[in-house]
């Protein structure tokens, strides 16, 4: 699993490449962030989390069986809104709550 | 490339902020007011085990339950070789250290009367997506904690048999710290990346132990003539396939069994500790019965909406999935397969051999959480428990006299350091050697392809193809400071796997199969009922049998 940065999103405010638990993250001579190694991305998705704009999308690499599904979170106060975009663009929103425990 | 020379002098030195160094710099704080310094190789808001955040507490003593059940679950779980009086401290204080991680603003689901909702005897449901930031706001909120972020420790300053600090580097930038301390708590967590994983192309990192973990702890206490355990002990993950997912959440949330490609239950047919839960699944695939699954398939629609939002919680690359795939829990059963082995102490007892209150070999220098021996099944709420012992017990150090650090000493490391990112001309990369590291590992130390099975022959062959590598990481070039720390990441690796293998070597039985399957000796035996633990002395890796140590008893060195 890894990450994709969309620079046309990405404002270069840098969260992500602070929190990124591997310093994979970097800022690109463009001034928006570049991820230096995709293939050492562990799919924590930490910086889909800090992004303020959805910039950065989460994939299945295709040698464990992606089908090229999309994965995005927005926060909002205690809420993330995680969505799941399909190549035919079908999107699916999982909104979890955090003062909410898992039932499971 | 010319380093800068950083000096940093604090009275306790945590290296490592994850789970249990930030719980060791809390505890600290509240116990004295002496100062603490983190220095960390990412950043304390995300770094560790408990990035994507944790699905539940799963070392909990719940009501009607006492902490003696916890230690003899994980007696039984090692087939004995734990350390009681280590599981008995850690267990008393689960509950305590999960409380305060609920003041600072974890959710735990709760029942009418307020109390927590269990999942079974040792487990708490929570919201725990978000448990990493909560613990590093606090962190970051006391005033007398000093927290250093992209900052790499690579050795221990020690003089005479006492710790007087470390040297470290910078991630992004070019320093080479020179921290000197009163007392330091090693909390580094464990070692991932020493065999060849699932899926060694673009998929390599997965999402349930950090791949940033790669044993420094355990190398530099290796190193430093430190006494290690138990490193034959190693952990092995039943995994959700291919995302490499935990299947606690699925398996008892909603009671999934594992069954085998014919559809019968076979977990009853091996036992149900750790090991044989794996075992038994590579026996079915090698005898024709696999693919295995965890049985979802039945589960409601409720079941089914519940287990993709959990898994956000932890691993989202499970509901990502589920989701891109349409075949979700309820509609196709979840395919599992174990991982490579790991050396991580939170799971199994490989690390530190240290005393009652966490102190290693090596005075003032304590240890918590995946680098800490002997004490396994600890998980999070375990390495909160260590790190608080470890912050207690820190204090009698904390008005000694400061070691002075040589200078000749701290020359020799910038000419090491300088000497890799100096070098232009390496017939090497990091990445061509850590995929022979893992080849070696992976075939003639039992990883995943042999069916975690190893001989004395082939043990023999692994250590004399592991020192051969070390001959050429020792040749590499660094670019930048990045390639520094992956220079190191291997090397670190590869004297943690020269551990490894000779642990493995040194206990003639099998005891737990599959964790350490010697095919030489292929059933165990009452006379290993005993610590393998071993010391470096003179370049050599001695190895020395210690007896077990029950609970209810202090041990110290």
């Amino acid at each position: 699993m890894s990450i994709e940065i969309i620079k046309d999103k990405c404002i270069g405010c840098g969260r992500c490449f602070k929190v990124c638990p591997g310093t994979l993250i970097s800022l690109g001579s463009d001034g928006k962030a570049e991820i230096k190694r995709p293939e050492r991305c562990w799919g924590c998705t930490s910086c889909l989390k800090e992004c303020p704009v959805q910039a950065i999308e989460m994939f299945l690499g295709e040698d464990i069986g992606g089908l090229g599904g999309r994965l995005t979170v927005c926060r909002e106060q205690h809420l993330l809104h995680w969505k799941v975009r399909l190549p035919d663009g079908k999107e699916t929103t999982i909104t979890v709550d955090s003062r909410n425990s898992n039932k499971y | 490339m010319n380093l800068e020379i950083k000096r940093i002098e604090t009275d306790f030195l945590i290296i490592g902020g994850g789970a249990a160094g930030c719980y060791a710099a809390l505890t600290f704080c509240r116990e004295s007011d002496e100062n603490v310094l983190i220095i960390e190789k990412a950043d304390i808001v995300r770094s560790g085990c408990l990035a994507a955040g944790v699905n539940a507490i799963n070392a909990y003593i719940a009501p009607g339950r006492t902490a003696q059940d916890y230690v003899d679950y994980a007696k039984a779980d090692a087939d004995g070789i734990v350390r009681g009086d280590l599981l008995l401290t850690m267990s008393e204080r689960l509950n305590k250290t999960v409380k305060e991680i609920e003041k600072l603003g974890l959710t735990i689901l709760k029942d009418k009367k307020g109390d927590y909702v269990t999942r079974g005897n040792r487990n708490i449901k929570i919201n725990g997506e978000n448990i990493k930031p909560i613990i590093a706001r606090a962190v970051l909120e006391e005033p007398r904690v000093t927290v250093l972020n992209r900052v790499n420790a690579f050795e221990y300053i020690i003089d005479g048999n006492r710790i007087a600090g470390v040297y470290a580097f910078g991630v992004d930038h070019n320093v080479l710290y020179v921290i000197s301390a009163k007392a330091v708590l090693c909390a580094t967590g464990g070692a991932a990346g020493l065999y060849k994983p699932n899926h060694p192309s673009f998929s390599a990192h997965k999402m349930w132990y950090p791949p940033f973990n790669t044993g420094a702890g355990y190398a530099m206490g290796i190193l430093a003539g430190a006494e290690m355990t138990t490193f034959e002990m190693r952990f092995i993950a039943l995994r959700c396939k291919d995302t490499i997912a935990p299947t606690g959440t699925i398996a008892q949330g909603v009671g999934a069994k594992q069954i085998n490609a014919l559809g019968e239950v076979y977990e009853h047919k091996y036992g149900l500790t750790t090991s044989q839960r794996l075992h038994g699944t590579v026996v079915e695939n090698l005898e024709g019965r696999g693919p295995c699954y965890l049985k979802t398939v039945g589960i409601s629609k409720q079941q089914d909406e519940d287990l993709q939002k959990a898994y956000l919680n932890m691993a989202p690359s499970q509901t990502l999935r589920w989701i891109e795939s349409g075949k979700t829990p309820s509609v196709e059963n979840v395919e599992i397969e174990g991982t490579e082995p790991y050396i991580v102490g939170g799971h199994t007892a490989s690390g530190y051999w240290v005393s009652t209150d966490r102190e290693t070999t090596i005075k003032g220098l304590f240890a918590a959480g995946d680098v800490a021996g002997g004490c396994p099944q600890k998980y999070v709420s375990g390495a909160f428990a260590e790190g608080e012992i470890a912050a207690k017990a820190s204090l009698k150090y904390i008005y000694d006299r400061r070691i002075e650090i040589d200078e000749g000493d701290i020359d020799k490391r910038k000419k090491q350091l300088e000497g890799f990112l100096n070098r232009t001309d390496s017939a090497y990369t990091v990445d061509q050697l850590e995929c022979s590291m893992q080849d070696i590992m992976d075939k003639y130390a039992g990883g995943i392809s042999m069916h975690y099975r190893y001989s004395d022959k082939s043990l023999k062959t692994a250590n004399e193809k592991i020192i051969e590598l070390e001959e050429k990481a020792k040749t590499l070039s660094a670019r930048d400071m990045q390639e520094l720390v992956y220079v190191f990441e291997l090397l670190e690796r590869l004297t943690v796997c020269k551990s490894v293998i000779a642990h493995l070597a040194a206990r003639k039985e099998t005891r737990w199969n599959s964790f350490a399957e010697h095919t030489d000796y292929p059933t165990k035996s009452n006379e290993w009922v005993k610590y393998i633990n071993s010391r470096l002395e003179n370049g050599e890796i001695r190895i020395i049998y210690r007896s077990i140590v029950e609970e209810g008893n202090i041990y110290e060195h």
